[in-house]
């Protein structure tokens, strides 16, 4: 497996939705690239994050995630949702 | 024997289509580490589906075979035959089989024989893993990929139960043979099931390429005109009756699934038959995740709603909407598969959708031309 810190180019975020549990405080953090659903769960932007400051809030957001549903991800790995 | 798989251009039957070499390669490229594993899925969670079990039951040589030559050809030492249950006459079978094995002296890499509950998604490859792993055989999220940590850490093939029979077929007769049927893209011959109105319900072997029309001939055909065919499954999409006479059953044209092609007859509505499906896959779901557990339902309730003729206001573009927002945000497809259903029956039936959104009622939601959604069992094992 990829060690996600490991990545070269900019990273993307990868939402793990079996872990995920629609706590919400991501979409609060990052607005900009996670909305929430009719239920209250992540809509996750997937595209590469070449902006500095949107690559800090989404760094925040993986770290506030209580169910450590969250990560950022090599952008060339596009598996997972 | 690799190279000759990747040239027979052999794809996977269990509903994916993935190039089967590929899978080989994948394996055999982690066995340094460990020796692999190859499991044979025979738990066909499709409920109009009966072309692995009936493969099983009347050919399970040929799956073992199959099982054989993968297991050495990956470096396997050992295999897993999965099965759901009820599978009583499918276990003797098999076990018949492998008894007949050993009375012959042939020493081959030992086969394991496990079932599992009947489940829609039990037999996505990486719930299958978990359950041989001791857990509910509910889907992982992938990475890592059983190809490249499966079954104890090891790398695990997991293979259709008609795809290996075809890999016996390969390593017997050679790819040349192989790509002799079907087409350039996916040689071969497919095993189709066959059900709802047509005159002989059952399993059929086809090339694929097959004209759809050909099929439903091959079947009996249907009493009166076609109302509309599912190609694929509960997963699968539903053929308008006009488009029917074009359509060829390869994969490379329409979804063609795990070979199930349900036809509807006459009253028939394929609006109605979605909705049952949308309602069951909703409640097939494993319960992991978020849009999954509460899109599928709100859908499902959303159609159901509509097929009775008894719409509220809004439900159609709350479908359209939900489709597009739970779409791709699973663990697993799943929910693709449901959301691909009912999208498709609103495309295909526009005539009916006006109908039902009318409040007319419709013969075809009143008496179901597809054998009925199964019920749900409890358990994950």
């Amino acid at each position: 497996m990829r060690d996600p810190n490991a990545a070269d180019g900019p990273p993307r975020l990868r939402l793990n939705p079996i872990l995920c549990d629609g706590v919400g405080y991501c979409a609060e953090i990052v607005p900009e690239l996670i909305r929430l659903d009719d239920w209250g769960y992540p809509i996750v932007e997937r595209r590469p994050l070449e902006d500095g400051r949107l690559q800090r809030l989404a760094r925040r957001a993986v770290a506030q995630c209580p169910r450590v549903a969250l990560a950022l991800t090599a952008a060339e790995d596009t598996r997972g949702s | 024997m690799i190279e000759v798989l990747e040239r027979s251009g052999l794809r996977g039957r269990g509903g994916g289509w993935f190039p089967a070499g590929r899978k080989w390669r994948a394996v055999s490229d982690h066995v340094e580490e460990r020796p692999a594993l190859v499991v044979v899925n025979a738990s066909e969670g499709e409920p109009l589906s009966a072309k692995d079990r009936t493969l099983a039951l009347h050919r399970p040589h040929l799956i073992l075979d199959g099982a054989q030559v993968a297991a050495e050809s990956v470096g396997a030492e050992g295999i897993v035959i999965y099965l759901s249950s009820p599978s009583r006459p499918l276990v003797r079978a098999l076990h018949r089989s492998l008894r007949e094995r050993r009375d012959a002296g042939v020493r081959e890499v030992p086969v394991r024989v496990v079932r599992t509950a009947h489940r829609y998604v039990a037999g996505e490859s990486s719930a299958v893993v978990r359950r041989l792993n001791g857990g509910p055989s509910k889907p992982g999220f992938a990475p890592p990929y059983p190809s490249e940590r499966g079954v104890g850490g090891r790398p695990t093939l997991v293979h259709n139960a008609e795809t290996i029979a075809n890999t016996a077929l390969v390593a017997r007769f050679g790819d040349a043979w192989f790509r002799a049927r079907g087409t350039a893209g996916a040689p071969g011959t497919a095993l189709v099931t066959l059900s709802g109105s047509v005159r002989h319900p059952g399993v059929y072997e086809i090339d694929v390429g097959t004209p759809l029309v050909d099929a439903i001939g091959l079947a009996g055909g249907v009493a009166g005109a076609t109302a509309g065919v599912l190609v694929g499954g509960y997963a699968g999409t539903w053929i308008a009756p006009a488009a029917v006479a074009h359509l060829r059953l390869t994969p490379d044209e329409v979804a063609l699934g795990c070979g199930v092609l349900g036809v509807l007859g006459g009253h028939g509505c394929g609006l109605s038959e979605s909705a049952r499906i949308a309602d069951y896959l909703a409640r097939q779901s494993a319960g992991q995740c978020g849009p999954c557990v509460h899109g599928l339902r709100a859908i499902a309730d959303a159609m159901l709603r509509i097929a009775a003729s008894d719409a509220n206001p809004g439900d159609l573009e709350r479908v359209r909407r939900w489709a597009l927002q739970v779409t791709g945000r699973g663990g697993c497809h799943h929910p693709d598969g449901a959301i691909h259903n009912v999208v498709s029956a609103l495309e295909a039936f526009p005539d009916h959708l006006a109908l039902h959104l009318r409040g007319m009622p419709c013969h075809g939601w009143a008496d179901g031309a597809l054998p009925p959604p199964p019920r749900s069992t409890p358990g994950w094992r």
